[in-house]
């Protein structure tokens, strides 16, 4: 029986076992909103705003493993997008995103909010197309959810015309799809997995590089099993911490921009590195040419495009992470490297990190207080300096999981992406930390938030600066504070040496601003103030708690290996 | 770096050009030449891209198109033996009679083909290699300096019959 476009699209959701979705209406997705009215099945969120819209999809996808679905009007509603759809791209979120389109006759006559969605993510997506024929539109959403799901996960769009929509057509959703151009790779080649184990054996000072294709493959329990089993100390990049838990006594800590000593030294004088699912990219290797230059370089990613594409790489292995830590279990023996280990126990003792030279509340405390009191738990993270604290001092394990925009970077992710991981896991504590810039770039979720009860807690470590921004200038441009101060007010000269400092108390009142949406806000300026704002947070059961942490201005994320140098060139104190 | 030759199977849907054309463009490879046209699976597209690379950047380029769903097949076509062909249409303005005397004896000695012509012009067509056909453009060049206009297709290429039988 033929049946509307519309239904289609509802009974593919259903098939897809869609539970979920993010949408905001309008007016070429109108029809689409009214087949899902009424849905038992599928529960439509509204977010405030279209790229909040997709960093919601996105912390539900990277919370759940299951694929994220957002459905927007065309025009502005589809352009919003781009930035989500970009973030998504590079962590390697699985999302499919419906676009409403003028109808097939208007494309190309500048139509009323007519924009070629297609054209401007195509480059940042894994897949882009626009249904032309109703015939088709089945297939495609099922293709859409294949790509998205299967393979190195990732964004795809798909970009429905009115008249698509509106059109009576075949009835059938397709359970299967082949699609000749793209074939997930499924096995892992023994012979390269045989000279990786033999290369291994014969190693004095191995490490691995664990990036984060080894979270998304879910390898966490095969990768500690592994280093159990072999003694290879284990380095995490921002993505990848938390696959094995970092309290383990195997675990080193993180590499890269800032990360700690032990790890960027063990990086630089290993002889062998085993890196699984990263993609050396220049935040983690620094200058390349002295990156990891005495080793060999095996390199395990379901992407052939990842490996020898930033690093030369020896031994390549394109596979599913999980899948070749399967196969390398099989043939793991302990390895003599006890030295070694020792060695890098050592830099681990003598060079922690730390805030000890900052008073009162510091990220770190704040940090360690949330690894003390949550423990069942997703955090999710901003950009900027909020981040890159959370992933220096954030304790992570099986019950624990850290969100954040690692590639891309995007400020204003953290919040809606909390919001998206809560409504995934209602029964997990959900945690955002964040900044006082971050934040406000999309702080109008707090409407989304409420409206759906979801008591999400939002610490905002508020330093009145775009802090990491703020560090570089500090520290790169002699103090030159340009346009980083975030209470600036026009009145303040340009050097900040206003004598009657112009600067208001707030900006904004936070704790206002939360109340405004019949949120919770609690001020933190104190360090024995923290314990109570977390205890009063998780009590309050019905609406998000914002907890603004007041924190030392110009405080500094150390150390830092600053841009262009060598992983071994960092600076420790600043 | 060297030249590098790849024929590239893809689907014959909107937006497929464009999502290879903005590969290229968007890492910033150097593309020399593509040409694209049905093949005798009307819902395939062939296309013949030429580019100048070293080794590394040319082993992404080849993975990255792989990696594209509207890419069938990527065949590196550099080092295998090839029929390649590139169709150049050569204008020659103010031809006096001496002039075409000349047009028509290199004509006949490169292989050219007389497509057209009128009292003052001659239009040329060469079916040639890319190499060769830069040759004659650098011929007509001395000869005709400031009096041609030229237009040339990009290469197509496939492989030799010993190679694929």
């Amino acid at each position: 029986m033929d049946i509307k476009g519309t239904e289609l699209f509802v009974k593919a959701l259903k098939a897809e076992g869609v539970d979920i979705l993010f949408g905001y209406p309008g007016g070429m997705a109108i029809d689409l909103f009214d087949a899902l009215y009424g849905e038992q099945e599928i529960e439509v969120v509204l977010p405030r705003h279209e790229q909040a819209l997709v960093h919601a999809a996105d912390g539900y996808a990277r919370s759940t493993g299951k694929v994220g679905v957002c459905l927007v009007t065309s025009g502005p509603g589809a352009t919003n997008l781009v930035t989500g759809i970009a973030t998504a791209n590079y962590d390697s979120v699985p999302l499919v995103c419906f676009t409403g389109q003028v109808a097939t006759n208007l494309i190309g006559n500048d139509a009323f909010q007519e924009v070629d969605i297609v054209g401007i993510t195509r480059s940042i997506c894994k897949y882009a197309v626009t249904v032309r024929d109703r015939k088709e539109l089945g297939e495609i959403i099922k293709k859409a959810f294949y790509i998205a799901r299967t393979g190195k996960p990732g964004p795809v769009l798909v970009d429905i015309p009115k008249d698509i929509q509106q059109a009576y057509g075949d009835g059938e959703y397709p359970e299967h799809i082949s699609i000749r151009g793209y074939k997930p790779n499924s096995n892992v080649h023994a012979g390269q997995i045989n000279r990786v184990m033999e290369v291994l054996k014969s190693a004095a000072k191995p490490v691995m590089l664990i990036g984060g294709g080894v979270n998304i493959s879910g390898a966490g329990k095969e990768l500690t099993r592994f280093a159990e089993i072999t003694g290879i100390p284990v380095i995490t990049t921002i993505m990848g911490k938390g696959a094995i838990p970092t309290e383990h006594p195997r675990y080193v800590g993180n590499i890269g921009m800032h990360g700690n000593y032990a790890s960027n030294q063990a990086i630089s004088e290993c002889d062998v590195l085993l890196s699984i699912g990263t993609r050396f990219n220049d935040r983690i290797t620094g200058r390349i040419s002295e990156f990891a230059r005495n080793a060999t370089i095996i390199h395990i990613d379901i992407d052939s495009a990842s490996i020898s594409k930033n690093i030369k790489v020896d031994i390549p292995v394109v596979a599913d992470a999980k899948s070749a830590l399967k196969m390398m279990l099989n043939s793991a023996e302990e390895l003599k490297i006890s030295e070694w280990v020792a060695l890098i126990g050592e830099w681990n003792k003598d060079n922690p990190i730390h805030m000890d030279n900052y008073k009162g509340l510091t990220p770190e405390k704040i940090i360690k207080k949330i690894n003390q009191m949550f423990q069942n738990s997703i955090v999710t993270t901003d950009v900027g300096q909020n981040q890159l604290w959370t992933t220096q001092y954030l304790e992570l394990d099986g019950n624990k999981q850290l969100i954040t925009s690692g590639g891309l970077g995007t400020m204003g992710y953290g919040f809606p992406s909390a919001i998206g991981a809560k409504l995934g896991n209602p029964d997990k504590a959900v945690i955002c930390i964040t900044g006082d810039g971050g934040f406000q770039m999309n702080l109008q979720e707090l409407a989304t938030a409420v409206a759906l009860e979801l008591p999400v807690i939002i610490c905002i470590l508020n330093n009145s600066y775009l802090g990491n921004v703020r560090q570089w200038q500090e520290m790169f441009f002699d103090r030159r504070y340009s346009s980083t101060c975030l209470r600036y007010r026009k009145r303040c000269n340009r050097d900040c040496q206003n004598k009657e400092k112009a600067c208001p108390k707030y900006s904004p009142d936070f704790i206002r601003l939360a109340e405004s949406y019949d949120a919770k806000g609690i001020r933190v300026e104190k360090e024995e103030d923290m314990e109570g704002a977390f205890r009063a947070a998780l009590e309050n059961r019905d609406t998000p708690t914002v907890i603004e942490f007041m924190i030392e201005q110009e405080a500094n994320v150390l150390p830092i290996v600053p841009a262009g140098k060598a992983l071994n060139e960092m600076i420790m104190e600043g | 770096m060297k030249k590098r030759w790849i024929c590239l199977f893809v689907e014959n849907e909107i937006g497929t050009l464009a999502r290879i054309a903005g590969l290229f463009s968007g890492k910033s490879y150097n593309l020399d030449s593509l040409t694209v046209g049905e093949t005798e699976d009307r819902t395939i597209s062939r296309m013949t891209i030429s580019l100048t690379s070293d080794d590394m950047t040319f082993e992404q380029v080849k993975k990255q198109l792989n990696r594209a769903v509207e890419v069938i097949k990527v065949v590196d076509y550099t080092d295998i033996p090839i029929y390649i062909r590139e169709v150049l249409f050569i204008k020659v303005f103010h031809c006096n009679e001496a002039d075409k005397v000349e047009l028509f004896r290199i004509a006949e000695v490169f292989g050219l083909t007389i497509a057209d012509y009128d009292k003052n012009t001659i239009l040329l067509e060469c079916t040639h290699s890319e190499a060769k056909n830069n040759d004659v453009i650098k011929l007509l060049d001395k000869f005709f300096c400031n009096r041609l206009e030229i237009v040339r297709s990009g290469g197509v290429a496939i492989e030799s019959i010993s190679l694929t039988s």
